[in-house]
């Protein structure tokens, strides 16, 4: 006993592609590159590279992006599944090898062209967490459909409204407009614009919903003795969770006592008993937002208010910047990209650096949070 | 009754490809545990998987009972009346069958007599009415409704939600 994760390990090096609707290079070349990129923002050669860690929908794997970087013998790799649930746990698992020794520089990366590439949801035939039978007949069809209900619930149980909703789509969107790699840097977002915007599935409205995006991203993992010795301040990984409630099912969450409470109180139970902070010690947070309404109910598994608050907690700028909370400050996947979360890992880093676009003065504490309404991860990164 | 005695052959296989269907709406393709749902259904029964070691009724179908582990099941019958628990009004982009009747509603129904049961479907004027023949406004949350089922030519009968109070 006695073995802890907490702060054994750090992130060393981050990197990332352009962000567009469409990029020509293919999933490998853009993940070649931003492993690469990662790497050299570490200052870590590639043959170093022993561990890589990635999502189970991730099309390249780690045959292919070993080879193709030069990585020399690798002894741990891992995929986590659940689309976006496993951003955070891709970091997660290669702490947990470097910080027991079965390997010593790892890689977490994700590549996706879901811009310019099909919809998931339109190939009917795949075997998605939802359990079709019960649900696609009738017309839940898409992510939206299946969040936009619990939505609505959320909404009747603790009268939340769309104002909340906008709350966070509007701070998402303020802080993209900061940062020029961001695909909606020079969009900005108006309530009259979110207001009358169509419908996606009611109560989500387009602007409710991720952006659809080709990009990569990876970070580099290694002991928190080496990582002093890299490049760049290293950014300590404090604490990991994964969350797998009981009678817990991914995204169609109907069917258990209560659907609104989901894998983020399991996670955020497990995050906070094994780190030395709480929610009031968070500086900033990046919480997955491939839809809005999943920031109140993330917020409230979190614990930085109570159960029915978190959409009163969006309130009076709550989530801007100076606010209580400064929310996904690159502006997350609502309108920096949606890569399945991976930009809020490097963004947590970039503001633990003091390198963020939108900087939260002396950030010192940031949580990142994978997709919630699925089996899902969570970090909490100190400087 | 086990569950495996109602996979009888009168269930309609799925085709190949789920799309392919005669109104073209997607089929349901059950699964092994799921399949005497789909079966009662087109008789024109809702019933739920129960444990028959601990009576605890249980949905999505699974192979054993979370509660006690038991793996032996039946299929009781309810009363088909619920409540609707929440809904979404899904607009396009859609499967195209699903768009040209958009926008429809989808519902989540609570079962009257077994309040943690919760189908997914959609409220319609009558068994055979489009997915957009109830004005979405006219859905509340709380709103009591009945099961009636359909049958596409050709397909696999769904149960599907008329307001009590039209």
């Amino acid at each position: 006993m006695g073995a802890t994760l907490k702060d054994a390990t750090a992130i060393a090096g981050i990197g990332q592609t352009p962000f567009a609707k469409r990029l020509e290079e293919s999933e490998k070349t853009l993940a070649c590159r931003a492993i690469l990129a990662a790497l050299d923002d570490a200052g870590i050669a590639p043959a170093e590279v022993d561990a890589f860690a990635s999502y189970t929908m991730e099309e390249t794997d780690e045959v292919e992006i070993a080879k193709a970087i030069g990585a020399g013998d690798v002894t741990h790799f891992s995929k986590v599944g659940y689309g976006g649930g496993g951003s955070c746990a891709t970091v997660a698992h290669l702490a947990a090898a470097v910080a027991t020794g079965q390997a010593h520089v790892g890689v977490a990366w994700r590549s996706r062209k879901r811009g310019s590439g099909p919809r998931p949801w339109k190939n009917t035939q795949v075997q998605l967490p939802t359990p079709g039978q019960w649900t696609r007949p009738f017309g839940l069809l898409r992510p939206a459909d299946e969040i936009g209900m619990l939505a609505r619930r959320y909404m009747h149980e603790y009268g939340a409204t769309r104002d909340h909703l906008f709350n966070v789509a509007l701070a998402c969107r303020n802080r993209a407009n900061q940062n020029p790699a961001a695909m909606m840097y020079d969009r900005p977002l108006t309530r009259e614009m979110y207001m009358t915007a169509r419908w996606i599935s009611e109560p989500l409205c387009l602007f409710d919903n991720c952006l659809e995006t080709d990009g990569a991203l990876a970070c580099v993992v290694v002991s928190a003795e080496r990582a002093r010795d890299c490049r760049r301040r290293p950014v300590y990984v404090h604490s990991v969770a994964q969350g797998l409630p009981a009678q817990h099912h991914g995204m169609v969450n109907y069917w258990n006592d209560d659907p609104l409470s989901g894998p983020a109180w399991t996670a955020a139970r497990q995050l906070w008993k094994n780190a030395d902070l709480g929610p009031q010690d968070v500086d900033v947070a990046q919480i997955y937002d491939a839809f809005t309404p999943l920031i109140p109910l993330s917020l409230e598994g979190y614990g930085f208010c109570g159960r029915g608050e978190g959409a009163a907690f969006t309130e009076g700028g709550a989530l801007e910047t100076g606010g209580r909370l400064p929310l996904n400050t690159a502006g997350g996947g609502l309108s920096e990209a949606y890569v399945h979360g991976f930009n809020l890992i490097t963004e947590g880093v970039k503001q633990l650096r003091g390198t963020s676009t939108a900087q939260v003065p002396g950030a010192a504490t940031c949580l990142v949070t994978a997709g919630e309404g699925v089996p899902t991860s969570a970090l909490l990164l100190r400087s | 009754m086990q569950s495996r005695n109602v996979m009888s052959q009168s269930v309609t296989q799925p085709t190949d490809n789920p799309a392919d269907t005669v109104d073209d709406l997607l089929v349901p393709v059950p699964d092994e545990d799921g399949a005497p749902f789909w079966e009662y259904a087109a008789r024109g029964e809702l019933r739920v998987q129960t444990c028959t070691e601990c009576t605890a009724p249980r949905f999505p179908p699974r192979p054993c009972c979370p509660h006690c582990q038991s793996f032996d099941s039946h299929w009781r019958t309810t009363s088909g009346r619920g409540h609707i628990w929440s809904f979404v009004v899904p607009h396009p982009p859609l499967l195209p069958a699903y768009a040209a009747q958009a926008p429809y509603n989808a519902v989540v129904v609570e079962l009257a007599d077994a309040p943690r049961i919760r189908l997914v479907g959609n409220v319609v004027a009558d068994a055979d009415a489009r997915l957009d023949s109830v004005d979405p406004a006219r859905l509340r949350i709380g709103a009591p409704v009945r099961a009636v089922f359909h049958t596409p030519p050709g397909g696999v009968t769904v149960p599907r939600w008329v307001l009590e109070r039209p």
